[in-house]
């Protein structure tokens, strides 16, 4: 349906628009605390109100937003080029790197991707900066979420390594760098970018779990793990409904991804 | 069959005793291994001081320290958490039962939800019916875990159903797509034409086919459901495994989430080796 895919465009467009203007747009700093309003309803001065430390709810919300939406791709790109570095050679070489390199793959695949991002998470140090924190989270997600893509990768590279295509080269006399780089590696292409594509969401929701955990980016740096932390402070659904607004906003984002990748029609 | 097992066996051992040894590494890699709190304690002599200090030695090099731990393991010693301060079997013994009810019932209403969802796909092909169950599966692959948890908490809802809603989206795409396949298969095409009735199409024809892919889905499922324990457990305050592991993590307690690690991967590893097993046999005898 073509105006879903519209909507989705739509929604992923301002969004992405809104968090790199979110310097300008954004009424106060994030961290800025107006003492005498704590928990305020949504006002003029505050569109969404105010959270229990006096922060402004929609500052947070446009900075939160800029962190998570900028860095689950960066941390989608480490994935994909990890995946194509180790899929790739696994698959082109073959043999005992493969089994190797899969046995790797098998093992990281055989943890289910909390656990380990609980203990990876874990064992940084205690005394982190907000900075440090969100480089942190992104990062172990980047690193941890190669496995199944190099996979699919590997399984790619071993068909292209006995193409006809590739035989034709290696017939003329091309060598294995050269034959790697100028025929196998584009033809990786597409399959990395849908990797990329498709982890991106995933990396969304798994902050977002470790933030509501508290074990996610470190305050007073927000980002929509940690605006959601708020959420457990809630005593009734009906209380407080500008509360729900970086929920609503990242299940609009999440979606958005994923009507693009079931209609196939992002860019390969 | 045997070589199979054996392969299998082996298989099982190798990976969880890496798994065991990548997170016992990254365990003594961390930041303030080896430290002990009781040094900083300003009552304690140099002698005692001295005597925490070598009680540690052991731990230094990580390849004694794991075949300590394993010979630990195989004697049924698991160690004592240091941040509970109880034995790791103890806590093993009183939370594994909780996260194993509610994997279970995870189990049944993911599986539920998502295969009876996709099932009348395959015979009805009604588009507002396919509109509406991919919109419902797209809605809940959309909200983390943890915030489903929440909402079942604020409601009083059985928390089991938020495993079920996790895993449900995956099954019902995974089911939809299986099915989708199989109804163009010669043998199912066949027997519609032959005016087989669509309950005996289904069973007849429909599963048994696919009976390996089935199989595989149940331990991914597995695997997804071991992944959303730890929120559903965490804020419903559930004592299970999930929350252990996030109390290990959150005091760092790299005894304990070792353990967890290693059980975790090795009842993943097992249901994946069960599913494999079983499949090839179904395939060999089909």
């Amino acid at each position: 349906m073509i105006w879903i895919r519209n909507a989705a465009i739509g929604i992923l467009v301002v969004t992405f628009a809104a968090c790199l203007l979110a310097g300008t747009v954004a009424p106060a700093s994030y961290a800025k605390q107006f003492r005498e309003e704590p928990d305020a309803a949504p006002s003029h001065q505050h569109w969404l109100g105010t959270d229990d430390l006096g922060r402004d709810r929609f500052s947070r919300l446009l900075q939160g937003t800029r962190i998570s939406l900028l860095l689950a791709p960066a941390a989608a790109f480490l994935t994909a080029v990890l995946a194509g570095l180790i899929g790739g050679i696994a698959g082109y070489w073959g043999g005992w790197t493969e089994r190797v390199l899969m046995a790797a793959a098998d093992l990281v695949l055989s943890l289910p991707w909390l656990f380990l991002l609980l203990t990876a998470r874990a064992l940084m140090p205690l005394n982190v900066s907000p900075m440090n924190s969100v480089a942190i989270t992104f990062l172990i997600l980047g690193c941890l979420g190669w496995a199944a893509a190099a996979r699919v990768v590997c399984a790619g590279a071993k068909s292209l390594r006995e193409s006809d295509f590739s035989l034709q080269a290696r017939a003329l006399g091309c060598g294995e760098a050269r034959l790697l780089l100028r025929h196998v590696a584009p033809n990786l292409r597409p399959m990395l970018m849908t990797q990329f594509w498709i982890s991106i969401p995933v990396f969304i929701l798994a902050e977002a779990n470790l933030g509501i955990l508290g074990l996610g980016v470190v305050e007073p740096l927000p980002s929509w793990g940690s605006l959601l932390k708020e959420l457990s402070g809630l005593t009734a659904i009906s209380g407080q409904p500008w509360v729900f607004v970086p929920l609503l906003l990242l299940v609009a984002v999440v979606t958005s991804f994923q009507v693009l990748l079931v209609d196939q029609e992002l860019p390969s | 069959m045997l070589f199979r097992l054996a392969k299998h066996a082996t298989r099982i051992l190798l990976i969880t005793l890496a798994g065991g040894f990548l997170a016992l590494a990254l365990a003594r890699l961390a930041p303030g291994f080896g430290v002990d709190e009781r040094e900083f304690d300003s009552r304690l002599s140099d002698e005692t001081r001295a005597a925490i200090r070598q009680s540690h030695d052991s731990e230094r090099n990580i390849f004694r320290f794991y075949f300590i731990w394993l010979r630990g393991v195989a004697r049924g010693e698991f160690g004592v958490s240091p941040s509970l301060n109880q034995p790791v079997k103890q806590l093993l013994a009183e939370r594994l039962p909780v996260t194993a009810k509610l994997l279970a019932w995870g189990l049944v209403v993911g599986w539920g939800l998502g295969f009876g969802l996709a099932v009348p796909l395959a015979f009805v092909s009604g588009r507002a019916y396919e509109l509406g169950a991919n919109a419902i599966a797209t809605l809940f692959l959309c909200v983390p875990a943890a915030v489903l948890a929440l909402f079942f908490l604020l409601t009083r809802s059985p928390s089991a159903w938020v495993v079920g809603l996790v895993i449900f989206p995956k099954v019902f795409r995974y089911a939809r797509t299986l099915l989708r396949q199989t109804a163009t298969l010669p043998h199912v095409l066949t027997a519609r034409a032959k005016g087989l009735s669509s309950m005996r199409v289904f069973l007849w024809h429909y599963l048994p086919p696919a009976a390996p892919q089935w199989l595989a889905l149940v331990a991914v499922s597995l695997s997804l459901a071991l992944s959303a324990a730890v929120p559903v457990e965490v804020v419903c305050d559930l004592p299970g495994i999930g929350q252990l592991a996030w109390k290990a993590a959150m005091a760092r307690d790299m005894y304990l989430l070792v353990c967890l690690t290693g059980i975790v991967t090795l009842a993943t590893v097992l249901m994946k080796s069960a599913s494999e097993l079983l499949g090839e046999s179904l395939r060999v005898r089909a």
